[in-house]
């Protein structure tokens, strides 16, 4: 009965893929997991994404507590872990036990990064996601914190957002300079996870569609053996909704 | 709390040596009492002269709307419930605990991490995972644990503010309706109570026994701790204060 035996190091037992990305801001992942997602459905898969803090309920939480700045280093891993928890239970585990295949933009190996860099306990929050499951994929796009910096400051986005450049840490007043101190921590923290949970490392530095093309032929050899399992050829409809259940006092 | 310390992986940012105060427990099931009997420890403490801060499960600034929104149908597995009571607990632990036991308070929690553990185990039957999650949290000066048997439970509840969903643990369809349920999860929480009471060193008090009785044990268990700790207040103070 526990779900302790299928700890994050041994592989899932379904019938689904999981691919994931993993990578500093401005590393240029989604753009990678976006065209890997159009490629697998023009090959006529049925794809899933999800993607960190973005359960309803966990992100207005957290937006509440950056508001008012009460978050601490472990109110801040725990939310994470809890959105986590829930997207795994409503997003990830359905498809994957149907046979389906899910992306997910960031995986549990971002806490490990980030939220030991904020300071918990890097055991501690290794145990905290025990109950995740192993993606079958997960690639690390491997960027120079300069690289990443021009890009965020001369791309769409203009400048870095307080938690985003770890403002809330005091490393430095200066928003650009504190945001090369935290990321770069958390780059070094990137580099011991790659080694401990056999990540594929992807040089970001290269062009977007050379970058495309590696993933893309290691998702297909990957696929290799893969059977596709899909209900309709229709548009995608909700095929999970969520319980009512009385409300308590 | 000299020589205070975390329950497993801590804070690796503080140091809990320097805390002062007392950390309290109050323990048991839905429907025992802990609530008026803190409230009446609160008034006894502060009489004599005690700082004293109490601290409720789900009340925390952070969470406690969110908990309520999850309870309304959001959130439905045992690892987001866990989660949620975690961190609604780490931030009462960082922002309310912490800061009162460091100025000298006695700080009454009105259920603590061993609830999170025996709801999270009736869930799951897995004991690791929820006290690996809790590594944060202090180990309490004293945990005072009000035990009932779950016939004088179901009484009690019935008579008073009667069952409801999330008490019975109708989330985990034990029973086919809300008193065969009520029964057998709060009887599985009794369980994993006594085990814990066991494991733990609770102080375990009867709370089939009337109110004054149960308080008046409540008060030695916490004279003994303050004695021990050389915390006692003595009369003297009363005479200088008459005097001035």
């Amino acid at each position: 009965m526990s779900d302790q035996t299928t700890p994050a190091t041994s592989p899932h037992p379904y019938p689904g893929k999981l691919i994931i990305v993993e990578g500093i801001d401005g590393s240029g992942k989604s753009t990678q997991l976006l065209l890997l997602h159009k490629w697998l459905e023009s090959k006529g898969h049925k794809v899933f994404f999800t993607e960190w803090n973005s359960s309803e309920l966990v992100k207005d939480t957290t937006k509440r507590g950056k508001k008012n700045k009460s978050l601490t280093p472990t109110t801040f891993s725990l939310l994470h872990a809890t959105d986590f928890a829930s997207r795994l239970y409503h997003e990830i585990l359905p498809p994957m036990k149907a046979g389906m295949l899910v992306l997910a933009d960031r995986y549990m190996y971002t806490a490990f990064a980030r939220d030991v860099v904020r300071g918990v306990s890097p055991e501690w929050v290794r145990k905290l996601y025990s109950f995740a499951i192993r993606p079958d994929m997960a690639f690390y796009f491997k960027v120079p914190i300069e690289v990443a910096i021009s890009r965020l400051l001369g791309g769409t986005r203009g400048q870095f957002k307080y938690y985003e450049a770890g403002m809330d840490m005091n490393l430095s007043q200066d928003v650009t300079e504190s945001f090369r101190i935290f990321q770069s921590r958390i780059l070094a923290q990137y580099e011991k996870i790659v080694d401990e949970y056999g990540l594929i490392t992807m040089d970001a530095t290269k062009d977007i569609a050379a970058q495309q093309d590696i993933m893309r032929r290691l998702v297909d050899e990957a696929l290799k053996d893969y059977k596709p399992r899909r209900g309709t050829h229709g548009r995608r409809s909700l095929f999970w909704r969520r319980f009512d259940v009385p409300k308590s006092e | 709390m000299v020589g205070a310390h975390y329950f497993g992986d801590g804070l690796t940012y503080l140091n809990p040596s320097d805390l002062k105060g007392k950390l309290i427990a109050i323990e048991g099931t839905d429907g025992v009492g802990r609530t008026t009997h803190i409230e009446m420890l609160q008034e006894w403490l502060e009489v004599q002269g005690y700082g004293v801060v109490t601290t409720g499960w789900t009340r925390s600034n952070l969470m406690s709307k969110t908990i309520e929104m999850a309870k309304e149908g959001n959130i439905l597995d045992r690892w987001s419930f866990s989660l949620l009571y975690a961190t609604d607990f780490a931030d009462r632990l960082e922002h309310q605990i912490i800061p009162a036991l460091r100025s000298g308070f006695i700080v009454l929690a009105d259920r603590y991490i061993y609830t999170a553990f025996a709801r999270d185990f009736v869930r799951s039957n897995d004991r690791r995972w929820i006290r690996d999650v809790f590594g944060f949290a202090l180990v309490p000066d004293l945990v005072c644990y009000l035990r009932i048997d779950i016939d004088t439970l179901v009484l009690r509840v019935i008579e008073t503010k009667g069952m409801n969903f999330w008490e019975s643990g109708m989330d985990l369809r034990l029973g086919g309706d809300l008193y065969d349920s009520f029964k057998k999860y709060q009887s599985l929480l009794i369980g994993e109570f006594d085990k814990m009471a066991e494991e733990f060193k609770f102080e375990v008090i009867d709370a089939r026994k009337p109110p004054e009785e149960i308080q008046d044990e409540l008060r030695k268990k916490i004279q003994q701790l303050l004695t021990e700790e050389g915390l006692a207040r003595t009369a003297p103070i009363l005479k200088e204060s008459a005097e001035a």
